[in-house]
């Protein structure tokens, strides 16, 4: 049986659900993925973020990284190629949002989040390789147009 | 007919002996012993691990380079070079079709010949290929970053480049010599309109050195050198102690220019031309011979914009032997010599010799001790006053090869006390021992084989350990695809003293020769998108929003962009039928081997592909009104069929504006 599961291909959808898991932050869930992980994501941000107070200057820096790179497929306020991210901070914390652009495929094979969403929207987010400072300006923005944005 | 018949035994009790060693590698193949691997043990490459080596192959008549994988034989890509490839665009878009430009106009095909690496200290380093097209005389720089043709430079006064495209090793020049000499313009020669059979009197070969940048890898024609009007066959630079000199084989030393197949082989020799290319350059650099004005094209790829430019070039230096004094002799080598090779330590230079039977193998320290004791037989006139000194064969002979096979062609070295030669007549190849030229072992090829390569071959230290056989007659290897069929190659293990036959695999074209290199040297420093950044394309759209249409008189250009899995604009109204439409696309991803395409209806030329970061610019001149819909062309994503749009085309006297968005209102 864990041979069985050895073999597969890791992209294979686990078929537990997401629970939160009870366990330490190292321990591994159900998916195979730390607890750290499922809440913040896969990718080269390994510790989280706690953004603070909003930065205006960095929000408008991000805006227009946002502008120039991601609505191609995002638009604030309405589903496009991608999801509306007009209130992704409520949903995301922010170190999820910047593995998320910064690792866009190994999210959709191995978040079970961020697979659920190429499920729905079919088109694999491109990685437009910004660096770790403009996504986190990027998230800076999204928390500038989210009111309800929590700080951790 | 009693020959052909000979042939035939003796090619029949070939595969028998054959069959006799695939029945016993068959049997040590179930042993499965490390040591004395299965064929398929030692070419097996397991699902998503790498090849070895690289191999480039030039496809002959199809005027590329394919590039393979070893010891696996898969076929990795096409690299297009000398001809247009629909693939993607390469010679039919906007900034690449001049890259074809020649003073002859556009030339969208080849006949793609030799392969040459780039070399550091003798080695190969894995940063440009050089191969030459035989008919449009032109010289081709490969960026092995990118995989793409990155220059080519056409070579004036000459005609049947063969004799090309050499690299010295450290790559200082690429050497190009002509096969079929043709009349030289005043006030070098009598002028190019002469009657052809003044050949003897009026016509020339010249031999030329393009200077390559250390740097960029830019051509430039150094300069060169007038040579009677044999037919230069193959050549090599010189490595070690040999590496100032270049040598070159000829035939047609009889100067005939009709039915060569007879009056070509009238003499029992004909020559290897040594040149001192270090004195040759000093002899430019003073300044010596003359600046002839001709007309020849050198297109080049500018790296900021991805633009080819074509510059007409006028000049060229041209050197005669007589200002070559101690820097040009003939060696006599039997009959009507084909291939030409130098040992890693550059010792000895051997020839196939084609129409004799034997492999003529020349010692350098012999060479240079019998210019020191000027000790000639005779001179070839060369030139308005110069004469070519004849070295004796006797005197720069290290030994033949005697049982060579029948139609010896080509040579190459191992790096381990051993040199090889293919036979074409007799299809085998031929191992012999470098110091004495006694045969060691030989095993038959199918069929016909022309080059041979070993894995790093024509360096200071060839890898060795696989020999490849370039064969020239396919017939029943595979199964059959009408009466045309791919090359077939053949690899073989050279690790032990019996030459052991591991793999046949088909390849596009015709290869006429290919060079192995490490993959470690190739691997690391690709390029797997452009930056967008750095594209510095005029007509380049890095974001949606600056997506454009834009109408000068009957010329509208599109400025549009591509990602995963849309275009902007897909819909476009207000072309006219008379308009020259220019679709600038940029495909604004940033990431690895997520290429979009763009093929439109009734496009005439060819769709492109475009590369993550990069901008390619397509002409589409539309003939008729109609609504026409375009699309990608890779599949780039699930919604790749979704990435479309429509070009709306009016009457020429329509006054429909221009108009353009996606998932918009059209204004």
């Amino acid at each position: 049986m864990v041979l069985q599961w050895g073999c597969s291909s890791s992209s294979q959808k686990s078929n537990s659900t997401n629970k939160k898991s009870q366990s330490k932050n190292v321990e591994k869930t159900q998916n195979g993925l730390t607890t750290f992980q499922l809440k913040n994501g896969i990718g080269p941000v390994t510790k989280a973020i706690h953004p603070g107070p909003l930065n205006k200057e960095m929000a408008a820096r991000g805006k227009e990284i946002f502008q120039n790179n991601c609505t191609s497929c995002h638009k604030i306020g309405q589903r496009y190629v991608g999801p509306n991210l007009e209130h992704v901070t409520s949903r995301r914390t922010p170190t999820y949002i910047m593995n998320m652009i910064l690792n866009p495929t190994g999210m959709t094979q191995k978040h079970p989040v961020a697979h659920k969403l190429l499920e729905k929207f079919a088109s694999q987010m491109a990685n437009m390789h910004l660096t770790k400072k403009q996504a986190r300006a990027v998230v800076e923005y999204f928390r500038s147009i989210n009111s309800g944005t929590s700080q951790n | 007919m009693a020959f052909q018949k000979h042939i035939n035994q003796l090619l029949v009790s070939m595969m028998s002996v054959a069959v006799t060693i695939f029945i016993f590698s068959g049997c040590s193949s179930q042993k499965g012993q490390i040591g004395n691997q299965s064929a398929a043990d030692q070419v097996y490459v397991p699902p998503g691990k790498h090849d070895k080596y690289y191999s480039f192959m030039s496809g002959g008549w199809s005027g590329d380079v394919s590039v393979y994988g070893i010891p696996s034989g898969r076929h990795l890509y096409t690299i297009p070079v000398f001809s247009q490839a629909p693939m993607d665009g390469y010679g039919f878009t906007e900034e690449t079709k001049n890259m074809l430009n020649t003073s002859h106009g556009f030339i969208p095909w080849g006949d793609t010949h030799h392969v040459q690496p780039s070399k550091t200290h003798g080695m190969y380093d894995g940063r440009w290929i050089f191969v030459n097209d035989r008919n449009t005389p032109r010289v081709a720089r490969i960026n092995l970053k990118t995989f793409r043709t990155d220059e080519i430079i056409e070579i004036p006064n000459t005609a049947g480049q063969h004799a090309s495209a050499f690299c010295s090793s450290n790559t200082e020049y690429v050497s190009a010599n002509t096969e079929y000499s043709i009349p030289l313009p005043k006030p070098l020669g009598n002028g190019v309109d002469v009657p052809i059979d003044s050949y003897k009197k009026n016509f020339r070969a010249t031999c030329t050195m393009i200077k390559v940048n250390h740097k960029t890898g830019h051509l430039k024609i150094g300069f060169q050198i007038e040579e009677p009007p044999f037919d230069y066959d193959l050549g090599r630079f010189g490595l070690g102690m040999s590496k100032n000199w270049v040598f070159y084989t000829c035939y047609n030393s009889e100067e005939a220019h009709t039915m060569l197949e007879v009056n070509a082989s009238q003499k029992d020799k004909d020559f290897v031309l040594a040149i001192n290319w270090k004195k040759a350059e000093q002899a430019a650099k003073e300044g010596k011979g003359r600046v002839i004005t001709t007309t020849y094209d050198h297109n080049l790829r500018d790296a900021r914009t991805g633009i080819v430019n074509t510059d007409v070039e006028h000049k060229v230096r041209v050197l005669e032997p007589s200002d070559l004094k101690g820097a040009m002799y003939l060696m006599p080598a039997p009959k009507s010599p084909h291939g030409i090779n130098v040992s890693p330590t550059g010792k000895y230079i051997a020839e196939g010799g084609k129409l004799s039977t034997v492999v003529p193998v020349e010692s350098f320290p012999k060479m240079i001790q019998a210019i020191k004791n000027n000790d000639t037989t005779g001179s070839v006139t060369a030139g308005i006053e110069g004469r070519i000194p004849i070295l004796k064969y006797k005197d720069v002979l290290a030994y033949e090869v005697k049982g060579a096979g029948l139609g010896p062609l080509h040579v190459e070295f191992d790096g381990k006390g051993h040199g090889y030669n293919s036979a074409f007549i007799s299809s085998e190849v031929v191992k012999w021992n470098l110091k004495n030229g006694k045969v060691i072992d030989r095993h038959p090829t199918y069929y016909s084989t022309g080059h041979i390569t070993v894995a790093g071959g024509d360096t200071r230290h060839p890898y060795g350990k696989y020999l490849i056989a370039l064969n020239k007659i396919t017939k029943d290897r595979y199964l059959p695809t009408g009466p045309e069929l791919y090359a077939g190659e053949q690899m073989f293990d050279i690790s032990g003293n019996k030459m052991k036959l591991l793999l046949d695999f088909p390849v596009e074209g015709e290869p006429h020769n290919a060079a192995e290199i490490k993959a470690s040297l190739i691997d690391t420093g690709q390029v797997k998108y452009f930056k967008l950044t750095d594209n510095h394309n005029p007509y380049v759209t890095r974001k949606e929003k600056d997506a454009k249409v834009v109408r000068h008189g009957h010329r509208v250009d599109v400025y549009m962009t591509a990602i995963r899995s849309h275009f902007t604009p897909d819909n476009i109204e207000g072309i006219k039928v008379g308009d020259d439409v220019h679709f600038h696309v940029t495909n604004i991803e940033q990431e690895w081997d997520i290429p979009h395409g763009f093929a439109m209806l009734g496009m005439r030329n060819s769709g492109m592909l475009i590369m993550p970061g990069e901008t390619r610019s397509v002409l589409w001149k539309p003939q008729k009104k109609g609504v026409y819909p375009f699309y990608c062309t890779d599949f780039c994503s699930a919604l790749h069929q979704e990435m479309q749009g429509y070009v709306r085309v009016s009457p020429a006297n329509s006054n429909v504006k221009i108009v353009y968005g996606t998932n918009k209102d059209l204004k």
